[in-house]
């Protein structure tokens, strides 16, 4: 895959080393000369300098034949527009962002950016996620199936505690995969009851994740 | 009516004592008070620290009660996104940015936003009355700037 990688800061610049180690063709678009210097002494020449908002610097990079872009500086407004670029100019079939100001994902999605990523907004969850019980904690997003793998918490109010899964009402598309009881994995059949302080994992569509959250929630 | 300038630099100063003196209620924003001295004495319109990235900081300028939003920063970036928030978000129904860089101008443009490329303006009407000893009207040479080789 041929990744475009534009602001070296340290998103990018540790996301370019990870790409390029799996055997990704990467290149790191950095507008600062002093940064473009430094990077590249160590990326070598994956690094490019120029403005990834300038067409014809998006030319020179490949923007034509890339499979993926990702806006990785700290500016919302400059990524915003690399992404909308890569779309119009080029048909870069991904667009990623990175958005600092979580509030600006919306917008990002509504302006034709394919994938947005906010620091603030995950550590928000993770810190939301360990002070709520019974919530539904995403582990991983498989993007091909639109699929989610998520973890939950049988906490004490939890409405499933002491129920067999068989008589479990979840949504259509909703697999549990395993219970984590006391540190060991259980592949779970109809007949297994969740206890107190189980961690279910679960496959769920994107889209029916709110109706799984549910099905768990602790009423009060 | 309402307008909303962003950018208290040259061009959005002068904007906004031209608006005011004409009648309008004006709102300008931008990042450092010190800009606000632009205004002069006279201006009696709001002023806004802030950034135009912000949809609070745009909703203290009255964006949702305004009829004109026009982007006049130093940055194309900034202003192109300070205009989609105002077209998308608050639907302001018109929408200026200035946008040096001609392309970006160009395909913005195709995106519904009337944007004003200063580049190609200048330079075409300096080319004129280099050549006629006259100057032209303000058109838009953009669409000129187009033919030549990037």
């Amino acid at each position: 895959m041929y990744v475009i990688i534009v602001g070296g800061g340290n998103v990018g610049y540790y996301l370019a080393k990870t790409l390029a180690a799996a055997r990704h063709e990467v290149l790191l678009l950095e507008k600062d000369r002093a940064r473009y210097r430094t990077i590249s002494e160590e990326l070598g020449e994956i690094v490019m300098q120029g403005d990834g908002c300038e067409v014809a610097q998006q030319m020179e990079a490949g923007f034509g034949r890339a499979d993926a872009v990702v806006a990785a500086t700290g500016s919302d407004d400059d990524n915003m527009v690399v992404c909308q670029m890569a779309k119009m100019e080029h048909n870069v079939p991904r667009t990623i962002s990175r958005v600092n100001d979580p509030r600006n994902e919306k917008l990002f999605h509504k302006l034709g950016i394919d994938a947005t990523v906010s620091s603030t907004k995950i550590i928000y969850n993770l810190i939301e996620q360990e002070v709520g019980g019974g919530e539904v904690i995403p582990l991983a997003a498989l993007s091909r199936g639109n699929i989610e793998i998520v973890e939950i918490e049988v906490g004490t109010k939890s409405p499933v505690m002491n129920i067999e899964i068989r008589n479990l009402e979840l949504p259509k598309d909703a697999l549990i995969i395993s219970v984590i009881r006391d540190g060991h994995a259980i592949l779970p059949t109809g007949e297994t009851r969740f206890a107190l302080g189980d961690s279910i994992i679960a496959l769920v569509g994107a889209d029916q994740e709110p109706e799984l959250r549910l099905a768990f929630a602790e009423h009060s | 009516m309402n307008i909303v300038i962003l950018g208290c630099g040259r061009v959005g100063s002068t904007l906004a004592r031209l608006m005011h003196r004409d009648g309008h209620s004006v709102t300008i924003i931008d990042l450092q008070s010190e800009s606000f001295r632009r205004l002069g004495t006279k201006f009696k319109g709001n002023r806004i620290v802030g950034t135009g990235i912000d949809e609070d900081v745009m909703k203290r300028a009255g964006i949702e009660n305004a009829q004109v939003f026009v982007a006049v920063t130093q940055g194309d970036n900034r202003n192109i996104m300070a205009a989609q928030i105002a077209q998308h978000v608050f639907e302001v129904p018109k929408v200026i940015a200035r946008i040096y860089d001609p392309i970006r101008a160009d395909r913005y443009r195709q995106l519904g936003i009337v944007t004003l490329c200063t580049t190609t303006i200048a330079s075409g009407l300096l080319r004129d009355f280099v050549s006629t000893n006259e100057w032209g009207l303000a058109k838009d040479y953009s669409e000129e700037y187009l033919t030549l080789n990037v």
